[in-house]
């Protein structure tokens, strides 16, 4: 096969069916693709979630990860926080002319590592090749099916004055990682993306109770924007604690060159989670012992009164408007 | 972060905190003249914990928010002009001209590229020899010195593709402006921090001298700010007006000589238009002659079209002191982060969206 | 305004160094402090070192602040 992708690839003919075949089908490897109909048929029963998301990050390789791991990851853990168990997945790629085929093969083996994980498939796919400049290397959306346990009601409206707010490990890593990669930044860092499926951690904690009323993942935006979210769907007010905050020094760092608030960075692979207060701790200690888990904090509670509104109490005990993210976030010199 | 964090240590805080609120007894209204400060301040909601004695008010310290729309218009011109690649802090990029915004302009095909430091915007002109690289110097006395090693750099390797548009500004000048416009009252101002490290803090010795107003050079973290506050405060009760350095960890009488040299090796003063006060003279900076080479001004032919200033903006009055941003009628009303009218809500410290993002309906 | 942020410098190339902000590092110019040395905490803006901080200050500024908060405590 040529050493990179050309438009032909992309038309349907000979190229384009041996792309699909070596280079998805082969390593995805799977049944329901394999058979690489136009649809794929499977049986699914009960309650569904279904989710789609395009993913345009750039650069697409970054530390911790790539464009591959991201789209799966994203739609996994967006199915994830409807508290559905991952099931099947569709990939499509716009590529860009040119476009190395050994990256391409990079990128479809993190897609395969990371459904191996989440024990989701891909069954269905599409590739379309785009003049070059049309596209920045490459783009993928997808789509996502999950299964929702009947009785199941997980929603950004259910929070209720009392709860807790949990959150599951350190914030900004996924943002800063990338961010240290792209021209016009440059800094070294040991800081990898945190992108990760999370769906296991979510079985375990539904395991766990059954109070558990809100699940986010605070992705593009931050943690920020994600409490305000849910803040303005449930109409509720939320109180979080700086001092509680987990925050990894090296993001830290980056933030205060930068001119960034940490609770603005993006994340992959950190969930909120607002919990019935009696169960809290037994969600929390849940969540303590999974892999993303480990580093999982109390971080805040539900209150009465200010509805939509999130405050901080900051390091100095006084409290703060915690705004959404308005805007790009972009670095600044003063 | 050495030398960072422990700045932020909330017991700490409690210890200066008690200590202004036992000795404030007068009323008295501090102005943190630097955006930075500002910033500090709603951040960690230091107005909150301050006695009600104590009435903060913010000043034009933010470089982006006094850089006039004339001076933009004249980046936005440049970034038009074919074979141009405008490089720029960040700050920037969202601030609306009488037209168009650097990102406006970017979107529309011209190449305006964002950079963390003049050195990235000297390898842009590097590794670009047919395209000639303006970078768009805002900033006061902290950057003006970077810029100016930049111009040395670029002339070390003689570069004949990179030019410096200098709409630098200068501190002392515009605060003896503010005082003599009787607009604002102070009992006390909060020196900005690293203008001052490079400057030093005897600059601010005739604002004590012929103003009599205590002045006192602050950090920017949380703890150095409420620490140059009791400074302050202790002037106040004991009557006295002098010039004093609370952030002594990067402060000096004397500044540090080898930027200050740097600066005046490539700049020289002259007069500059500030939004919301006019021109005031000699408080900016732009290129000497032996450096005229490096100069936008005179390498391009700019044609920046007439100037426009957005209708019931407020900026300036607010920057001035004499209004806040909750007194604008446009505030969250047609001008938002997202969408801003004036530089003050763009700019990530300027009073406006310090407001909006930490201080709306908190009524102080 | 000016956001600038302590570094330690840990090598030092003709004007150039690398630098320790708390776990990120980056290369920065020493043109307008030309006397820094490896080991010394620089103050870092827009990727030149514009001052060398004094450590000892630093310290006693804290130490003044424990103080405070020591007086404040035992008042409670």
């Amino acid at each position: 096969m040529a050493d990179r992708i050309l438009l032909a690839h992309g038309s349907g003919g000979k190229l384009a069916h041996d792309l699909v075949q070596e280079m998805f089908v082969d390593v995805l490897g799977n049944p329901i693709l394999a058979k690489l109909d136009d649809a794929a048929v499977f049986t699914a029963s009960g309650r569904l979630a279904f989710t789609t998301d395009s993913y345009v990050v750039t650069p697409i390789f970054f530390p911790g990860g790539d464009i591959g791991k991201l789209a799966v990851c994203g739609t996994v853990n967006d199915l994830a926080m409807s508290g559905a168990r991952p099931l099947y997945l569709s990939l499509s790629f716009i590529i860009e002319e040119g476009f190395p085929q050994k990256d391409l093969e990079k990128i479809v083996n993190s897609v395969k590592e990371a459904t191996d994980e989440a024990g989701a498939m891909i069954v269905t796919g599409d590739t379309k090749v785009v003049d070059q400049g049309s596209v920045d290397k490459l783009y993928i959306n997808t789509a996502g099916v999950g299964a929702v346990a009947p009785g199941l009601n997980i929603s950004g409206s259910n929070a209720q004055p009392g709860d807790k707010v949990l959150l599951s490990g350190p914030i900004g890593d996924h943002g800063i990682a990338v961010m240290s990669k792209r021209e016009g930044f440059s800094f070294s860092t040991k800081l990898e993306s945190d992108c990760a499926p999370l769906n296991d951690m979510v079985a375990d904690m539904l395991a766990a109770s059954s109070n558990i009323h809100c699940l986010r993942d605070p992705t593009r935006g931050g943690l920020a924007t994600t409490l305000n979210e849910l803040a303005k769907q449930s109409e509720i007010k939320i109180i979080i604690e700086e001092e509680r905050l987990p925050v990894h020094d090296e993001v830290l760092a980056a933030c205060e060159m930068l001119g960034f608030d940490p609770l603005y960075v993006a994340n992959e692979g950190k969930l909120v989670a607002v919990v019935a207060a009696p169960d809290a701790e037994r969600v929390l200690n849940t969540m303590r012992k999974t892999r993303y888990g480990k580093e999982a904090v109390i971080l805040g509670e539900v209150v009465e009164g200010d509805s939509g509104r999130v405050v901080m109490k900051t390091h100095l005990g006084a409290t703060r408007i915690v705004d959404m993210l308005v805007g790009d976030l972009l670095p600044r010199i003063c | 972060m050495k030398f960072l964090s422990e700045f932020r240590d909330g017991r700490l805080a409690k210890g200066v905190v008690s200590q202004i609120h036992r000795r404030s007894e007068t009323p008295a209204r501090f102005m943190e003249f630097c955006g930075g400060h500002t910033v500090t301040i709603f951040r960690y909601g230091i107005r909150q914990i301050l006695p009600a004695t104590i009435e903060m008010l913010s000043g034009p310290g933010c470089p982006v928010c006094v850089t006039a729309n004339a001076d933009l218009d004249k980046a936005i011109a440049l970034a038009q002009t074919p074979g141009v690649i405008v490089t720029t802090f960040g700050d920037m990029l969202k601030v609306p001209g009488s037209d168009l915004s650097l990102q406006e302009v970017k979107a529309e095909g011209a190449d305006v590229r964002m950079v963390y430091s003049t050195m990235d915007a000297v390898h842009i002109a590097e590794e670009n020899p047919s395209k000639r690289v303006v970078f768009l110097g805002i900033g006061f006395e902290t950057t003006a010195p970077t810029v100016a090693a930049s111009i040395l750099h670029a002339e070390e390797k003689h570069l004949k593709n990179y030019y410096v548009l200098s709409v630098h500004k200068l501190c002392p000048p515009v605060i003896k402006a503010l005082l003599d416009s009787g607009e604002v009252n102070l009992d006390g101002l909060i020196c900005p921090g690293h203008v001052s490290a490079v400057i030093g803090s005897r600059a601010w010795d005739f604002i004590a001298r012929d103003y009599a107003i205590p002045c006192v050079v602050s950090g920017f973290e949380p703890l150095d700010v409420l620490q140059c506050v009791d400074m302050l405060v202790t002037q106040v009760e004991e009557g006295n007006s002098k010039v004093e350095i609370a952030y002594r960890r990067g402060v000096r009488p004397e500044g540090f000589p080898e930027a200050l040299r740097l600066m005046h090796e490539v700049f020289e003063a002259c007069p500059a238009q500030w939004r919301g006060m006019g021109t005031i003279p000699d408080s900016g900076l732009k290129l000497r002659s032996t450096y005229q080479h490096f100069d936008a001004e005179y390498a391009f032919d700019i044609d920046p079209g007439p100037t426009r200033e957005p209708q019931g903006c407020i900026c300036g009055d607010i920057l001035r002191g004499v209004k806040t941003p909750l007194d604008c009628r446009l505030f969250d009303n047609g001008c938002t982060p997202e969408d801003p009218v004036g530089p003050c809500m763009v700019s990530s410290e300027g009073s406006c969206a310090t407001y909006y993002l930490y201080g709306r309906n908190s009524g102080r | 305004m000016c956001l600038a942020i302590p570094a330690l410098i840990k090598s030092i190339e003709n004007e150039e160094a690398d630098v320790d902000m708390g776990g990120i590092t980056r290369r920065i110019s020493l043109r307008l402090t030309p006397q820094a040395k490896v080991g010394d905490y620089v103050i870092v803006h827009t990727g030149y070192a514009i001052n060398i901080l004094d450590q000892h200050e630093a310290r006693e500024t804290l130490k003044l602040f424990d103080q405070l908060a020591k007086a404040a405590e035992e008042e409670r």
